[in-house]
């Protein structure tokens, strides 16, 4: 079976797909209102995943596979009532599938025990359906070990086909010898069989095909093959869709041919058909060892083995059909619930599994490819700005061409993109369980209400959004929402309500999970803040300010580590994560309505629309998300603030100016920002920037790649990329620049300085909490224009 | 001339495993994910064979068969049901829908080889 090992992790990726068809169906489940659809495609998923495991021979899970899925079958023909209780059995039970199928794939066998408990839950279900049938039985007795057999014929290689052959056999065995053949010479160490084969005229009707079994019969031996038109109607009366044609095969086979093979030609027919099959051995005296094989060979099949070879020994059956098909016998040891009831018997739903139209392609190619359109649109960047110095009026046509080239190069790279492209729901379906096992833990009534679950966005950023989001919706139901007897005291429903929803928005996509709890309990915040340490006592924070010092490292507000969050993995680890997407988060609480995380991540993390500034010799590019307009600024609109920092007035407000040159130690840059030009940019959470450039040079696509993987981290870099010249530029990140020129622009302001020497100086950067220009985020983006040069 | 098989089921483990199989041993291979599917695709491509699974969303496998066997054009055609039951009753059903005969899960390549060239030479 070596061939069917390349096919093992087709069978895990599937599976682990039909686990969440599963998981998700078992979730919906409630009592009361059952969907059939949703049990079948249960039912089928447990199916499908125990009929793949016995065909890689993993027996252990397809045992337990079995028992979930006789539980299922007893569901679905209504033999089982779907309670609370079923539910959670049933998907403790996709667990240990889960569970079984890991062990499968790591090619390790499961702990022995592993499925006890949850078979014996299983177990449990069915003799309580048993007993009273239609009706749920909460309470009925914990069955010492109910004597539950099943058919387990899927394990049972050696079996296969096995009891029909035994069925013929029995139809050989039940008829009378008929007639003899007379015996000929048989070479030595073959056998000469004789097959007269009569079928029924309507055989052609079920697909089969005498020639072909002719065929097959041929190449187990010499056949010699007489076709018999005795009872061919006239012209007049021929149906062309009946047989009226009998064959006789003499076939002279070796010792390898037993009766089991010659069976097998005729298995599809043997019920409809008249066969009769006799053999004859050569003498005895010469019957050479080997021989008596051909008999072991065919242990039990029947008489006809050359045991008796003396004479020709005659076995001819017409097969008379009583015994095999009888649709009343079921197979012996058939499970109680499971019975030989039809399995195909129900509507079938429409919840099909995975999408048809899917091909399934390795990561590595589509990076490859995405890699390569990348590295399409610099070349194509390149030729344009080449050209760019041609003469106007000359060379319509290449300048025309290459507009469509690099229109196509652009439909080309969302094309890619939207192959990486996942909804988020694949993320957000598996939440309900969390905040289902969070509710039964904390004893909180939650209702969870997902939003834009259809949101798309790069593969990588939706593998990277489970554990943050994980973490985030623990965090609102253990520590923001309330119990129920405090709601109903302050006038809420009991069950608390946590929001998630996905949404696109200015070239990123904007997670957010909203609870209508208590809010984040600022005096507390702050207190604990103090007394780890991590804020100056004294100091005056705004309740932005507070409300974001739970993202910092080693902070807890619960006085008691619960069960859930709060377990030394906390929001920081969070932020960290977003972070190293280039995401940001951020938290807004209104004490006693509710909390509401704001988290943002770039759509894709391999290409970028960004512009590129020059200072100095240097180029840079900046995401374009991030510019809010470029302005140059008069003399008037400057201000000089003391021992801090230079900051202009743009539209009526204060915003801080940051001098790139001094920044990263650029020399021969513009340093007066009234000749130079005003970048005015925006990070995620809202706060603004002045960047004071050279010259601003025009928008470009820039593929990304990754400082850190050839390099180093840098701060206030987010990256590299190759410029349509060829050179290298940096892709800044302009939260980072906020933080360098927080503690680096006020200590010095005249010289240049190196990075290095500058991101040394840092000191420690959570000894202040970030102060927050924006109060609200959601008015941000929409409120302000945005004016790209 | 090649002969076309059309391998219906749900899992695409089966069917990948399938049209490997029988891909190897000279057969041209088509799937379908249900037995609408099958139909479908049975209008516009002339098949050799078909091999259907029995459990499937959408449309099951006896009820594909019973519909092929109502077209005129697949009376004699071919049809092998998938079972994982080796249980007589299914057979039968699937006999009594029209299946020319079945393959019993889990099969190994060789066995299946030698069915579909039974019923398909």
């Amino acid at each position: 079976m070596d061939d069917l090992s390349r096919f093992k992790q087709t069978y895990f990726d599937e599976s682990a797909e039909l686990l969440a068809v599963a998981e998700s169906g078992l979730l919906r489940l409630a009592p009361g209102e059952v969907d059939m659809d949703e049990v079948n495609a249960i039912f089928r998923a447990v199916h499908s995943i125990k009929g793949g495991g016995g065909a890689f021979g993993f027996n252990d899970l397809v045992a337990f596979a079995h028992e979930f899925e006789t539980v299922m079958d007893g569901v679905r023909n209504g033999d089982i009532p779907v309670t609370t209780i079923l539910v959670d059995t049933l998907i403790r039970a996709n667990d240990v599938l889960a569970r079984m199928l890991a062990h499968a794939a790591d090619g390790t066998d499961a702990p022995a025990g592993t499925t006890d408990d949850t078979v014996a839950a299983l177990r449990r279900v069915l003799v309580q359906a048993d007993a009273a049938p239609g009706t749920a039985v909460p309470a009925a007795p914990p069955a010492a070990a109910p004597p539950t057999h099943y058919a387990d014929d899927e394990d049972d290689e050696a079996g296969i086909f096995g009891d029909a052959l035994a069925a013929i056999q029995a139809a050989r065995d039940d008829a009378a010898p008929a007639g003899t053949v007379p015996a000929g010479t048989v070479p030595e160490g073959k056998l000469r069989w004789t097959v007269v084969f009569r079928p029924k005229a309507d055989l052609l009707l079920s697909g089969n095909e005498p020639t072909y079994m002719l065929r097959a019969l041929r190449r187990l031996g010499d056949a010699e093959v007489v076709c018999h038109l005795d009872s061919l109607p006239g012209l007049a009366a021929l149906d062309a869709e009946l047989l009226h044609m009998s064959w006789t095969v003499t076939l002279l086979a070796g010792p390898e041919v037993g009766r089991p093979q010659i069976d097998d030609v005729f298995e599809f027919v043997a019920d409809d058909c008249d066969i009769q099959i006799s053999v004859e051995a050569p003498p005895p005296a010469v019957l050479p060892a080997g021989r008596a094989d051909a008999g072991t060979a065919s242990p039990g099949v029947g008489p006809a083995a050359p045991a008796e070879p003396a004479l020709p020994a005659v076995q001819a059956a017409p097969a008379a059909p009583p015994v095999p098909s009888a649709p009343t016998q079921a197979a012996p040891g058939t499970a109680a619930g499971n019975g030989g009831k039809p399995r195909t018997g129900g509507p079938a739903g429409d919840h099909a599994g995975p999408a048809a139209h899917t091909i399934r392609v390795d990561l590595d190619k589509i990076d490859r490819l995405v890699n390569m359109v990348g590295e399409m649109v610099i070349t194509q960047a390149m030729i344009a700005e080449h050209l760019r110095d041609l003469p106007p009026g000359q060379f319509q046509e290449l300048l025309e061409g290459l507009e469509g080239l690099a229109q196509h190069t652009r439909e080309l790279r969302e094309s890619v993109m939207s192959i990486r492209a996942q909804p988020v729901s694949s993320v957000f379906s598996r939440m309900p369980r969390l905040v289902r096992e969070c509710a039964a833990m904390t004893g909180k009534e939650v209702v969870l209400v997902t939003s834009g679950e259809t949101t798309e966005v790069d593969k990588t950023v939706v593998e990277n959004l489970v554990d943050p989001l994980t973490h985030m919706i623990r965090n609102s139901i253990d520590h923001g929402l309330e119990g129920p007897e405090e709601r109903e005291r302050t006038g809420k429903p009991r069950a608390g309500t946590v929001h998630l929803s996905a949404a696109h928005r200015s070239g990123r996509i904007v997670i957010e999970v909203t609870d209508d709890g208590r809010g984040i309990n600022r005096a507390k915040v702050l207190s604990k803040a103090i007394e780890k340490g991590l804020v100056q006592p004294g100091a005056t924070l705004t309740d932005e300010e507070i409300d974001n010092l739970i993202f910092l490292p080693g902070f807890t507000t619960a006085d008691q580590v619960s069960n859930l969050s709060g377990r030394g993995v906390g929001m920081d680890v969070v932020r960290r994560n977003i972070s190293s997407l280039g995401g940001r988060i951020g938290v807004y609480s209104t004490p006693g309505e509710g909390s509401r995380f704001v988290l943002s991540l770039p759509l894709t993390l391999a290409v970028l629309d960004g512009m590129v500034i020059s200072v100095g010799e240097e180029r840079f590019v900046l995401p374009l998300t991030n510019i809010v307009e470029s302005l140059r600024p008069k003399p008037a609109d400057l201000h000089g603030l003391v021992n801090k920092c230079d900051v202009i007035m743009a539209r009526g407000e204060y915003v801080r100016l940051v001098h790139l040159h001094r920044l990263f130690g650029i020399p021969k840059a513009i340093d007066d920002a009234t000749r130079g030009l005003v970048v005015l940019v925006e990070t995620e959470d809202g706060a603004r920037l002045g960047l004071v450039v050279d010259e601003v040079l025009g928008q470009q696509q820039v593929v990304i790649k990754s400082l850190e993987a050839n390099f180093r981290r840098l701060d206030g870099v987010a990256a590299a990329t190759i410029l349509g010249d060829g050179r290298v530029a940096l892709i800044l990140d302009v939260a980072g620049l906020r933080e360098m020129s927080r503690h680096g622009a006020g200590t010095a302001p005249g010289g240049p300085a190196s990075a290095n020497s500058l991101s040394g100086s840092l000191p420690p950067p959570q000894t202040t909490p970030r102060p927050t220009a924006r109060p609200v985020l959601a008015e941000r983006p929409e409120s302000h224009q945005r004016q790209p040069v | 001339m090649k002969k076309k098989v059309m391998t219906v089921d749900d899992s695409r483990t089966m069917r990948d495993m399938v049209s490997f199989t029988l891909r190897g041993a000279g057969y041209e291979v088509i799937e379908a994910a249900d037995g609408q599917q099958a139909m479908s695709a049975i209008a516009t491509a002339k098949v050799d064979l078909v091999i259907t699974d029995l459990n499937m969303p959408v449309m099951d496998g006896l009820t594909l068969i019973r519909k092929l066997r109502a077209i005129p054009a697949h009376r004699t055609l071919p049809i092998l049901m998938l079972t994982t039951e080796a249980d007589e009753s299914k057979k039968a059903e699937g006999r009594s829908a029209g299946a020319t005969g079945w393959i019993v899960k889990p099969f190994n390549p060789d066995k299946l080889v030698s069915v579909v060239q039974k019923v398909c030479g």
